[in-house]
């Protein structure tokens, strides 16, 4: 992915030498010229478009903003409710990811998902110990942990 | 004068909101029971009650005043990043220092977890 970006990145550079201007406007033009021949050769990389990732990167980035929106009102009404009839639970979770980052960018998400805080990743970092504020959502949690935290941090790390 | 209108509201709503959400924050830590429960409330609500307010700022200072703050903006990502993880990390050196959840606590996986590294040290 890097070196895409790299590619592209150049072959602006080129564009502004050949058209001997040397303003954003032609590394704009530069660039997107570019993005066009890489589409087109895209065949020859291992990887995948750097686009989709970006776009992966993007749509991770607003399903954050909405967990942190719906977690903090959740917590909202949880603390204005009059009578407080919590049960605190504290479970596993198996996770599939395996590099540091993805694992790390997890635990984030989960720390902002409604009802549910990390507390603790094993030493083999395949399970995260996560305190639910709730006992009755574990199931719920686990589920939209698996469906759409992992599947999209996986979309991010896809080749 | 309708656009001066659109941007106090803004500004207004940003606001408000993140001012509600700091209050409902420091309700929770006295009212919750335990370390853990605190820390869901003070490490979601709280985050999101700060960043109404500089979101707030930033607009205000941005379209009223037409000076924009990139310093806010960076503020913001800062404290996305780094609240959710002092709640993990709060959480976390409690529960190996030894302090118990309520009793309210219907199950707990990671107590055996703990126990067993305790007796290998």
């Amino acid at each position: 992915m890097a070196f895409q970006i790299l590619l592209n990145f150049f072959l602006a550079l080129v564009w502004m030498f050949m058209s001997v201007s040397f303003t954003s406007a032609t590394f704009i033009i530069g660039y997107l010229l570019g993005l066009f021949l890489l589409i087109l050769m895209r065949r020859f990389f291992n990887e995948r478009l750097y686009l989709f990732r970006i776009w992966a990167v993007i749509s991770l980035f607003f399903l954050f903003m909405k967990e942190l929106f719906l977690s903090s009102v959740q917590v909202f009404l949880l603390i204005l409710k009059p009578r407080m009839n919590i049960r605190p639970a504290i479970f596993e979770y198996d996770t599939v990811l395996k590099y540091d980052w993805e694992i790390t960018l997890l635990s984030l998400l989960i720390t902002l998902t409604p009802g549910t805080l990390v507390l603790a990743v094993s030493d083999d970092q395949k399970k995260l110990y996560i305190h639910a504020i709730d006992a009755d959502d574990i199931d719920d949690a686990v589920k939209s942990i698996q469906d759409t935290f992992e599947k999209a941090i996986l979309e991010v790390s896809r080749t | 004068m309708t656009e001066t209108a659109i941007v106090n509201g803004l500004t207004i709503i940003f606001i408000s909101l993140g001012v509600i959400f700091s209050l409902v924050t420091a309700l929770g830590l006295i009212r919750l029971p335990d370390v853990y429960t605190r820390s869901h409330a003070s490490s979601k609500s709280a985050t999101l009650g700060v960043l109404g307010i500089l979101a707030g700022t930033f607009i205000y200072f941005w379209l009223a005043e037409g000076h924009m703050n990139s310093r806010l903006i960076l503020a913001i990502i800062f404290l996305f990043v780094t609240s959710p993880l002092s709640g993990h990390l709060i959480g976390r050196s409690a529960y190996i220092s030894g302090v118990q959840p309520t009793d309210l606590t219907e199950h707990d996986a990671l107590k055996q977890v703990i126990a067993e590294k305790k007796r290998k040290q």
